[in-house]
């Protein structure tokens, strides 16, 4: 896959061309923008701030703020090395591998948060094991950051793998007859020039684990300042008090705004 | 595109609706005795769900032409989704402040909703009682997992009322202890069902209903004098399309019929 050059690309479509691909966009758009607007502006109360503000709330953001970082620096050091083994060898059953790590980002969270249970569960598979050594996961916290690594960990592999196949491999073999080893390899040419491809998978994972519910609430449960993250404070909040579902929706929003912004930064960025 | 016309927001907004209720209303304009297929819009709590169930199957049996879909989740979630507008025939709610909620805010009629049943608490453990709980005073005992719905679901609720009601007879820190155990705050009763049947929780209180569908937990027994009943009201929206229907299916539910069925599943009859 080469960069494509911008200014390579044909002219606009004109005349009634236009609106055939314009109208099924802005239909589109309006779409995915209503409801998000619509929020926006129904959560503008007098008691907005109050709600926004509130101790619960705060709780909810730093106990997502914390745990989604988390997931992040585990998936960024277990799964950087991962994506450079895919993008790099060729070795059997690579295939299985690889459908193992899109299966997570395509199931529902609830299948993600019913297997966890029945893979680390005190009556789990692998949970009865923890539970001789002392340890039990679900209800925990760090049942919470395993959901989140298993919902989100593998859009940072996946990017990360892209970024490493981008890299020329001629700058590697040179490298290679300069007399630098594979670890040299991999910390001197293969992550600075991947730089941008991980950050962005990194804030990918990010962004994907401040959302995530499904598996959360399934595997982790509900318990304020343990296991309440922001999704399940808004849903609880949707059964008890609609102003304070809003507020803490708009809150997230504006966090995913930022983080968002920040990947589109890399993305756009010069390259080189 | 079909959609690039003017009634294009009109159409995306029925695709939305249609998708996210999956309750197609027919547009019946004769309610009764036609044979015009009838689809009827349950919005029923969670504790409902297998009672209505069957109820549903034979409501449907004996009115040939009619369709019952249910929706069940938490009654708060319920009553919020018939706020903002969604299209609902009949709800069902686990108590009367969610019910008395739509009447203030004229979703239904003053004088339509019906209690038709009564549900007791009782306290769940799993099959093989891994913490050995052999009475509701060992709810207390330090480092047990106990699993309870929120306080906002009306069980959560309920749940919390009854330890109140249990420290005149174990003691006066006996609801804080209990508390301190909870490892969870499910957001519905049948979360709680779940948890303890898969062993997560050592204990759980659910409704008398819960336990029934769910042979396979042992339970005890909370005495009269700290139980807390739920009592279940019923009503039909004032807009809905299916009035005379809604009715009739009340009607069933509140029949000894549709009494039976709920007495099956656990529930105490209307009071």
């Amino acid at each position: 896959m080469k960069r494509r050059n911008p200014r390579n690309h044909p002219a606009a479509p004109k005349g009634y061309l236009l609106w055939v691909f314009l109208l099924p966009s802005i239909i589109l758009l309006l779409f995915f923008a209503i409801p998000l607007v619509a929020l926006i502006f129904r959560s503008f109360t007098p008691d907005f701030f109050e709600n926004a503000l509130s101790p619960q709330a705060f709780q909810a953001l730093t106990l997502s703020l914390v745990t989604s970082s988390i997931t992040t620096m585990v998936t960024f050091v277990f799964g950087t090395p991962l994506a450079y083994l895919l993008a790099r060898w060729k070795f059997k059953h690579k295939a299985w591998v690889e459908l193992f790590l899109d299966l997570p980002v395509v199931l529902p969270p609830s299948v993600a948060g019913l297997a966890l249970l029945v893979a680390f569960g005190r009556r789990g598979l692998f949970g009865a094991f923890l539970g001789d050594l002392g340890i039990n996961l679900p209800f925990t916290t760090a049942a919470v950051i395993f959901a989140q690594i298993f919902v989100a960990g593998p859009l940072y592999v996946r990017s990360a793998r892209i970024g490493f196949e981008h890299v020329d491999k001629q700058l590697e073999e040179a490298a290679h007859v300069e007399g630098a080893n594979h670890l040299q390899l991999f910390y001197e040419i293969m992550i600075p020039l991947s730089m941008r491809a991980l950050a962005s998978g990194a804030i990918l994972t990010w962004t994907r684990a401040l959302g995530e519910f499904g598996a959360t609430i399934l595997f982790a449960g509900n318990l304020e300042g343990v296991t309440r993250t922001m999704p399940i404070a808004i849903y609880i909040g949707f059964e008890r008090n609609l102003g304070v579902a809003l507020a803490l929706s708009v809150v997230l929003i504006g966090v995913s705004v930022i983080l968002l912004m920040i990947t589109k930064k890399l993305e756009t960025a010069d390259p080189d | 595109m079909f959609l690039a016309n003017s009634t294009s927001r009109k159409l995306l907004l029925t695709l939305v609706f249609t998708s996210l209720f999956t309750a197609c209303n027919s547009p019946a304009t004769y309610p009764t005795k036609t044979p015009e297929p009838v689809t009827l819009t349950v919005f029923a709590a969670a504790s409902l769900t297998d009672a209505f169930t069957e109820i549903g199957a034979a409501f449907e049996a004996a009115n040939p032409g009619v369709t019952v879909t249910f929706n069940f989740a938490g009654s708060q979630g319920l009553r919020t989704q018939i706020e903002e507008g969604a299209p609902v025939d009949v709800f069902a709610s686990a108590n009367t402040k969610e019910m008395d909620a739509l009447v203030a805010g004229t979703f239904i009629a003053q004088d339509a909703p019906r209690l038709f049943l009564t549900n007791k608490l009782v306290v769940i453990l799993p099959a093989d009682n891994p913490a050995e709980i052999a009475s509701l005073e060992d709810l207390e005992k330090p480092g047990i997992k106990l699993v309870f719905a929120a306080e906002e679901v009306p069980a959560g609720n309920y749940s919390r009322q009854a330890l109140e009601l249990m420290n005149a007879a174990y003691g006066a820190d006996f609801k804080d202890k209990v508390l301190a155990n909870i490892v969870s705050n499910e957001d519905n009763v049948k979360q709680v069902v779940a948890k303890v049947q898969l062993g997560e929780a050592d204990a759980g209180i659910v409704y008398n209903s819960d336990a029934v569908a769910a042979p396979d937990l042992q339970t005890i027994e909370i005495p009269i004098e700290s139980n807390v009943i739920a009592t279940y009201p019923i009503a039909p929206l004032i807009e809905s399309a299916n009035a005379e229907i809604s009715e009739s299916f009340i009607a069933y539910v509140l029949s000894d019929e549709g009494q039976a069925i709920l007495a099956k599943w656990g529930f105490g009859s209307k009071p």
